[in-house]
């Protein structure tokens, strides 16, 4: 086998293991993907796109202090935010914080928190899955 | 004489911890507030701001904080039944009038009997301590809260909360 095949085996074993076996990440997403189709029999698929406009807008419909994602997570996914009391908080992107993402009941907690201060309502199962899609692809 | 360079390295390195472990002792005197040790209290309380000692309240103060989660000082910070139930029990038993008595009753001067006063920054015991501090410290863009004790007092997440 020359080195070329074995790379080759070897993405194709790694980008079987990421899609083909569901870890606990993947299966939050199927999740939000079931509950996206169940609200509107259109939906197809999540897109990163949104979710990266959901996180950059100013809302302005939550709390004053927090118009936007950005507001406490900062401009760059992959950086380190701040909450208002000035604690660092880790980055959101996956690429720099591999362990995120992989408890559900953490996830909820947070979107159901961080939604309702930015935006004053909960959010959505379809943006909650843009968002996870966003900072999956960061 | 004739001392080995082994045996004065050693002195020195005596008397180097000596002093360390004094000057700890030393905050560990007035300055200091056992941190948090629970591990699900660091978790739900540490994540927005720093897990303050719960020497540092009595505990009627937390036992309310506990129960008015959905209104934390403007935010919505309420925990399913079990977790609340769980960091409440821990919060009481070391509180400033309970397990952690010993510590606690310096921040407790002046807080009348039964109170449960919710900010540990109106303390009459805090204000009077921080008077030194200026507007514009407070300020300060690293500082940008009083909630945030490590931006001054840089061993706060040890327990230690002597003048930097």
């Amino acid at each position: 086998m020359t080195p070329t095949r074995y790379a080759i085996g070897f993405l194709c074993a790694f980008g079987l293991a990421s899609t083909a076996i569901g870890g606990p990440r993947e299966t939050l997403v199927d999740r939000y993907a079931a509950a996206a189709k169940a609200a509107d029999p259109g939906f197809s698929g999540f897109s990163a796109a949104r979710g990266e406009t959901l996180h950059r807008t100013q809302h302005n419909t939550g709390k004053a202090d927090t118009p936007a994602c950005t507001s406490c997570h900062g401009n760059d996914a992959r950086s380190a935010g701040h909450t208002r009391t000035r604690k660092p908080i880790e980055p959101m992107a996956l690429s720099v914080s591999p362990a995120r993402y992989k408890d559900a009941a953490k996830v909820e907690k947070w979107f159901k928190r961080n939604c309702d201060e930015v935006l004053g309502r909960e959010c959505t199962p379809l943006e909650k899955g843009d968002w996870l899609a966003y900072m999956t692809n960061q | 004489m004739n001392i080995p360079a082994r045996s004065v390295v050693a002195g020195l390195l005596v008397i180097g911890l000596t002093a360390a472990v004094l000057s700890k002792a030393r905050a560990g005197g007035d300055d200091y507030f056992p941190p948090v040790t629970d591990k699900l209290t660091i978790d739900e309380c540490g994540s927005c701001h720093m897990a303050f000692p719960p020497a540092m309240l009595p505990a009627a103060s937390w036992r309310r904080m506990m129960v008015e989660l959905e209104d934390h000082f403007g935010d919505n910070a309420s925990l399913d039944p079990q977790t609340a139930a769980h960091v409440t029990r821990y919060l009481v038993d070391n509180a400033a009038d309970a397990g952690g008595r010993r510590h606690g009753r310096k921040l407790m001067k002046g807080v009348p009997a039964g109170a449960s006063p919710q900010r540990i920054t109106e303390l009459p015991k805090w204000v009077r301590e921080h008077d030194e501090v200026s507007r514009s410290e407070w300020q300060h863009k690293d500082v940008g809260s009083k909630a945030n004790c490590p931006a001054c007092h840089v061993d706060a997440n040890d327990g230690y909360f002597e003048d930097d």
